[in-house]
């Protein structure tokens, strides 16, 4: 597996426009991509038109393909009958405890694993990667337990403590100060700084597309986490967002317009930083098999 | 010395605390029968004895083992295909790869309920459509027989995008020389992605097929957000077997019991695959 992060958007921009002395013919693929492009949205299409549709149309039998008007009912009674305003600040305020730890405790991890030498040192990051093998499914039951010990059960705080900093956190940024220069440390040392002043001043500044793969990764992770905070959080006012919409399956059986309307909302902010940074989220997909 | 563990510290003692320290306690855990109320008592392997002889065990077992086979060879197989046809400079080729990719995020809640909206028998867009071009409707997650069937499609809708970067990041790295000297020697298109192509993708296609192996072997959240593990049980995998045993019934030591043994077989597998693949020279490690 490479561990570079990869940049595909050069090959993702639009292609240009034939030049007019060779008018090239179009590509057969187009009669693939095309039809394969439309069956991937279809279930999105599905999601918002159902989401903007009224509500008594859903249930119709035989329903239609295409709702008669598009209204906003759905997602105003949304938000005015359910707590999704509430999950949506849970999730968020958990996402960003996450990313915000991620990034501190992961580059640090990684700097010192990379570029200092201390006794234990390799010792210990092997350690750390060997973790990457243990399911999250056999640590579900103990930090259960250890959760309600410490009073963290029915808590924000177990929902993002698991999410504070990670295996592959550090592998990443590992990799990632490996591949700088050790030239520009050195010379910064040779200038009187220290490693901490190296690491902020010099080495960080250089790490953020590193440290934009490792954001999304976190972000996806957290955002999207069920079973976890299926096991960690009972009281409804702390759902988070996927704990929400779950939820909503069993008490808003078949009302679709609302249950759709919770997907568009649990959905959203992920689709819409999809779009405005996608070379980090394919970068981010190549290095990680995240979701399961 | 100090300076060294002050970098790493914080993040290794919350890894490891969550990690290592957990997994020795489950492994004690498994030994014992415990509803986390009353006094723990020890039991040793008999967690594990009545494991293997509890038939919703093995019924778990395989039906997971199900979804692994529905699942994997067409994630990897869709992956593979859809590398191919984005791997080219063509117009809206930007387009097609945005609207391929983007159901990665969805989460697995959000896909689980739009896949009983899609594939509901009364309102849904699949049956519609068979409706409308006069086949048979289908009940989907309400049949016992096809509810593993429709989460994998859905499973492959949020998830080919992976195995598709994957392979796309892997053709890339092909030398272009490579394949425009086959092409000259006049192999046809078709012979020069077997010959010439294929087999630079050994190494990728082990790593993919032994990710989206370990990943189906934990099927939880779909099932979750679909089906509960039905109908009649038909869709109840391992994780959903351990989480109902730890969290509903609060058998904490056999749940742990059942994880372990999913924590072995992810770990047998994953051994066979790379010695498989050493053995026919496909280094992905």
């Amino acid at each position: 597996m490479g561990t570079t992060v990869r940049d595909l958007s050069a090959s993702t921009r639009l292609a240009e426009p034939p030049s007019p002395r060779r008018r090239r013919r179009i590509s057969g693929w187009h009669f693939v991509l095309a039809p394969l492009a439309l069956l991937f949205m279809t279930p999105f299409v599905q999601m918002l038109l159902a989401a903007l549709a009224p509500a008594e149309e859903l249930v119709r039998f035989p329903p239609p393909f295409i709702p008669s008007r598009l209204t906003l009912d759905g997602i105003a009674s949304l938000f005015r009958d359910t707590d999704i305003l509430r999950w949506l600040v849970n999730s968020t305020i958990v996402s960003l405890i996450a990313i915000a730890s991620h990034l501190v405790l992961c580059s640090l991890a990684g700097y010192g694993f990379a570029r200092l030498h201390f006794r234990g040192r390799d010792f210990g990051f092997i350690a750390i990667i060997a973790t990457i093998m243990i399911p999250t499914q056999l640590l579900m039951i103990p930090t259960y337990i250890m959760f309600s010990r410490l009073g963290l059960i029915d808590t924000l705080a177990a929902a993002f403590v698991p999410w504070l900093a990670s295996a592959f956190g550090i592998f990443l940024m590992r990799q990632f100060f490996l591949s700088i220069p050790v030239e520009l440390e050195e010379a910064a040392a040779l200038d009187g700084a220290n490693k901490w002043q190296t690491f902020l001043r010099v080495v960080l500044p250089l790490a953020k597309p590193a440290l934009a793969t490792l954001a999304i990764f976190t972000l996806l992770g957290a955002w999207n986490d069920l079973i976890w905070p299926l096991v960690a959080i009972n009281k409804e006012n702390l759902f988070t967002i996927q704990l929400g919409i779950a939820d909503f399956q069993s008490t808003r059986r078949t009302q679709w317009s609302l249950l759709m309307a919770g997907n568009v909302v649990a959905t959203a902010p992920l689709i819409l930083f999809f779009l405005f940074a996608q070379k980090h989220f394919i970068a981010t997909m190549t290095m990680t098999g995240l979701k399961g | 010395m100090l300076e060294g563990w002050s970098f790493v510290g914080p993040a290794m003692l919350i890894i490891l605390g969550l990690s290592v320290f957990p997994a020795l306690w489950a492994f004690v855990l498994s030994l014992q029968k415990w509803n986390g109320f009353a006094t723990p008592k020890f039991i040793g392997g008999a967690n594990y004895a009545r494991l293997i002889t509890d038939s919703e065990f093995i019924d778990a077992v395989v039906h997971t083992g199900v979804y692994v086979i529905l699942f994997v060879p067409a994630s990897v197989l869709t992956g593979l295909f859809l590398a191919v046809a984005l791997n080219r400079n063509i117009r809206f080729i930007g387009v097609y790869r945005t609207a391929i990719f983007v159901p990665f995020v969805a989460s697995a809640a959000a896909t689980g309920i739009l896949s009983t909206y899609l594939f509901s028998p009364q309102y849904g867009l699949v049956n519609n459509v068979l409706r409308v071009l006069g086949l048979p409707t289908q009940g989907w997650l309400e049949d016992p027989n096809q509810a593993m069937i429709v989460i994998a499609i859905m499973s492959l809708w949020g998830q080919a995008a992976f195995t598709t970067v994957i392979y796309l990041a892997a053709l890339q790295d092909i030398p272009s020389e490579l394949v425009e000297s086959a092409r000259i020697d006049g192999a046809s298109r078709w012979k020069a992605f077997w010959y010439v192509i294929w087999p630079q993708l050994g190494p990728v296609t082990v790593f993919v097929t032994i990710w989206q192996v370990i990943g189906a072997i934990q099927l939880f959240d779909l099932v979750y957000t679909t089906t509960r593990g039905g109908p009649l049980d038909a869709t109840k995998t391992i994780v959903y077997f351990l989480w109902e045993k730890a969290f509903k019934n609060l058998q904490f030591g056999y749940g742990s019991a059942a994880a372990y043994l999913l924590f072995l077989v992810t770990l047998l597998i994953t051994i066979g695959m790379v010695v498989y693949a050493r053995r026919r020279n496909l280094e992905a490690f």
